[in-house]
């Protein structure tokens, strides 16, 4: 075939393709969002496609905030279904959905997630409190009464405790859900345990400041950002094996066997403690649907009830097996649902 | 020679000899050992790195390949699958694959207790947990497509869960197990018991390269299907859209566009464009094709056209490289004899050209087939578990995934063996580099011309 033949066949094939694509309906449901999320969703897609007549969903990862922002995009085909997110939607993104059209969202809490802190299986244990976190990685600490820069080396002079190990702290990175809930339930409560909040307002910041102040991470690379996954984090952690590493919980259960997790507050994290709220450290997770899509998008009213039924979300599930903590309020979202109710406005 | 004397050089001049190495000679000498030696060193740490690379990958990854699995006797109770008894598909498919778990659970219990083999005081749960997740679909698709297995007993193979797996391959020990919440120690103790009765076995696993993606909780089920045929349906269209497009804008620049400005201005963007991240191509992609154009985000065919748009400058080049290389005496010729332009260029030129336009497209392809960071933002960087259609039937427009990323978002996942998986994935992708860069070296072989 001559060269001109060749390309204006491959032009007509383009640009047929290229119509067919702008007729057709998407066949598939699309979701995108939180990698903490993602093996979940993919866990129930395998499981829908299995047992039901449907396409399997499209699941992607990319991060929570990066999932509502597609979400937010506007509704037709070319606009993803649902957004998978390990941290609450905020005004910010429900202005920006609002303003492309998209108006009714159902926000589904499925479940909650534990974050550990882990260190290697071979090494001492160890038992840690907020408090010790917060002396060991803050950047200002209060020591008799006077904000000082943080100097510790090791956990045996935050607290003589704890094994006399050089101090290295693998905290998830700030575009990372999880960061939200380190700082949150770890840090800002160590802070206001030791008295360094007070320290910090009484030596002249507002409220506002003093928090900013109390999560304020070590820069001398005693506190390492990971910006990657939680294998990037535990590659780290093989690397240099006196690093304390924070973990999502079902990783820490698929990872037993080079990892050891460490106490917080006395309690050992499980589905069980974090369930019964004894471990302190732990978020609900979320996926938000476009109501709009509900009965255009073929298979997606039915992924959405299927993720909350009992056999999938259910304590007993293979989401429970896999990490999930169930969430005891599961009958309301099943009947919320069901009856396909949109999200009220943010308390 | 003795001039040299005359003028009082001392000494130098009768052992100016060449066979006779003087100080400066040996100076120079040892240079240039010293600087081949450089070389040689450079090309060792080169070979070494690649070595240790490839070294680590196959041994990593060749385990992929093989896969335990359990074989038994399973009696498909019509009780349990088919209530009413009339076979109506929609009825049958009513049962889930949690039903047929149970199915498959109380057969494999059934045949231990047949063959006494002594459970060893594991539970019946746990007996069913050395089942792949896999397996109860692979039953439910086998019922559904012949309903007439009902009732009957059928010698079922299935693979095991990816502990066993491990097990068998190494990653997973007794001490391992006693830490790990998946599996225990008298698990595995069955599993030595079950091997010894021919139950579990290991054997060349086919389903690697045909399965699709599956997710963490049956790594032992993940295959490359949709990943292999999602490269091959963009291979195949970057090839079409790259080399007619590729080939006319070369031929026009270097044979009939006027040298001016403007052609200047287009060759320097085709030699900046070759250098652009191609990450880029990914965001112009999701704007152009996905955002503007409306077309279906993960398809193949929107990977393709920003594979496309990556890898135009570079097959660009190439060809106006082979296309130069072409003795001007040739077209002389060709003009010589009354040949019109495009008469000399179609009959004469091109075809020399050829070989090595080929050879340029093809190492062209072979960098878009592992290229991951532009198919991350058009959403091929997905969990994609249905295959995509044929290609006449649409397929180009279903959701699929690639090799590369295939190796990425393994990488990623939580359970260890995945790792072993996404090392078999790029022992494919490394095959299918190799097979490309050989064509690539046959045609130049075969049809190359010296002048």
């Amino acid at each position: 075939m001559s060269p001109t033949k060749l390309s204006t066949s491959a032009l007509a094939i383009i640009a047929l393709t290229a119509t067919g694509a702008a007729a057709q309906t998407r066949e598939q449901v699309q979701i995108s969002g939180s990698s903490t999320v993602l093996p979940y969703a993919t866990i129930v897609a395998e499981s829908f496609a299995e047992n039901f007549d449907f396409p399997s969903p499209v699941v992607e990862g990319g991060g929570s905030g990066a999932g509502r922002q597609r979400f937010c995009e506007g509704v037709g085909d070319n606009t993803i279904d649902i957004a998978n997110s390990s941290s609450r939607i905020s005004q910010n993104d429900i202005d920006t959905c609002a303003a492309n059209g998209v108006t009714e969202i159902m926000e589904v809490r499925f479940g909650y997630d534990g974050i550990v802190f882990a260190t290697d299986v071979n090494g001492p244990a160890f038992a840690l409190t907020p408090a010790d976190m917060f002396t060991a990685l803050a950047a200002e600490v209060v020591v008799d009464g006077a904000v000082v820069p943080n100097t510790f080396t090791s956990w045996a002079e935050v607290n003589p405790e704890l094994p006399d190990q050089p101090i290295l702290a693998l905290v998830p990175g700030t575009r990372h859900g999880t960061r939200e809930v380190f700082d949150e339930n770890v840090i800002l409560a160590g802070c206001e345990e030791t008295g360094a909040m007070e320290a910090f307002i009484a030596a002249g910041a507002d409220e506002d400041t003093a928090e900013g102040q109390c999560t304020t991470l070590r820069t001398d690379g005693v506190s390492v950002d990971i910006d990657g996954d939680y294998t990037e984090t535990l590659s780290r952690l093989q690397a240099d094996t006196n690093a304390v590493g924070v973990f999502g919980l079902s990783f820490y259960t698929n990872n037993t066997q080079t990892l050891q997790v460490a106490t917080m507050s006395g309690v050992t994290p499980s589905t069980e403690t974090v369930a019964s709220g004894e471990y302190p450290v732990s978020r609900p997770l979320y996926f938000y649907v476009k109501n709009a899509h509900l009965d255009v998008i073929p298979g997606l009213r039915e992924y959405v009830e299927f993720f909350l039924s009992d056999d999938m979300a259910g304590p007993d599930g293979p989401l429970a097996a896999y990490g999930l903590v169930s969430d005891p309020e599961l009958a309301a979202t099943q009947d919320m649902v069901a009856a396909a109710t949109p999200m009220g406005p943010l308390e | 020679m003795t001039d040299a004397i005359a003028t009082g050089i001392p000494a130098a001049g009768p052992r100016r000899s060449i066979l006779i190495e003087d100080a400066l000679t040996r100076k120079r000498n040892r240079s240039e050992r010293r600087f081949k030696m450089y070389g040689l060193g450079a090309i060792t740490i080169s070979l070494l790195v690649l070595f240790v690379m490839l070294f680590t990958i196959f041994r990593d990854g060749y385990t992929a390949f093989f896969q335990a699995s359990l074989t038994f006797p399973v009696t498909l109770d019509a009780e349990a699958l088919d209530e009413n008894g009339n076979r109506d598909p929609a009825e049958l498919a009513g049962v889930t694959t949690i039903g047929y778990g149970n199915l498959l659970r109380a057969a494999l219990i059934q045949h231990l207790n047949a063959e006494g083999i002594d459970l060893g005081g594991v539970s019946e749960a746990d007996v069913g947990a050395l089942i792949s997740r896999d397996g109860p679909a692979q039953l439910r698709d086998q019922v559904l497509a012949d309903p007439d297995l009902i009732g009957q007993t059928i010698e079922l193979q299935t693979l095991a869960t990816s502990r066993l797996d491990g097990y068998l391959k190494g990653r997973v020990t007794m001490e391992t197990a006693l830490l790990d919440s998946n599996i225990s120690p008298e698990q595995l103790q069955l599993a030595d018991r079950l091997s010894e009765a021919g139950i579990m076995t290991t054997a060349f696993n086919p389903g690697f390269l045909t399965l699709p993606d599956a997710s963490d909780q049956r790594p032992e089920a993940a295959g490359l299907g949709v990943a292999i045929i999602g490269s091959l349906y963009m291979m195949f269209l970057v090839l079409i859209m790259t080399l007619p497009i590729g080939v006319a804008a070369s031929i026009y620049l270097e044979e009939f566009a006027p040298k001016n400005w403007f052609t200047d201005i287009i060759e320097v963007n085709i030699s900046n464009l070759a250098a652009v991240p191609s990450i880029v191509f990914g965001i112009l992609g999701l704007a152009l094709f996905i955002n503007f154009a409306g077309m279906p985000a993960s398809s193949t065919l929107v990977g393709a056209l920003v594979l496309t748009l990556m890898t135009l400058p570079t097959i660009i080049i190439a060809t106006r490289a082979s296309l130069r290389a072409v003795p001007p005496s040739i077209r002389d010729a060709a003009l010589g004899v009354g040949a019109s332009k495009m008469q000399t260029v179609f009959h004469h030129v091109l075809p020399l050209a050829m070989p090595g336009i080929l050879t340029g497209t093809i190492l062209g392809l072979a960098t878009a087939l592992g290229e991951t960071a532009p198919l991350l933002l058009i959403g091929m960087v997905a969990f994609v578990n249905s295959y995509p259609a044929p290609p006449l039937d649409g397929g180009f427009l279903d959701p699929a995934t690639a090799l590369p990323v295939q190796v990425y978002s393994w990488a990623s996942r939580s359970d260890p063996a995945f790792l072993e998986r996404s090392s078999g994935a790029i022992i494919v992708l490394l095959a299918f580099l190799v097979v490309m860069n050989a064509v690539a070296i046959i045609l130049r072989r075969r049809f190359e011309r010296r002048w």
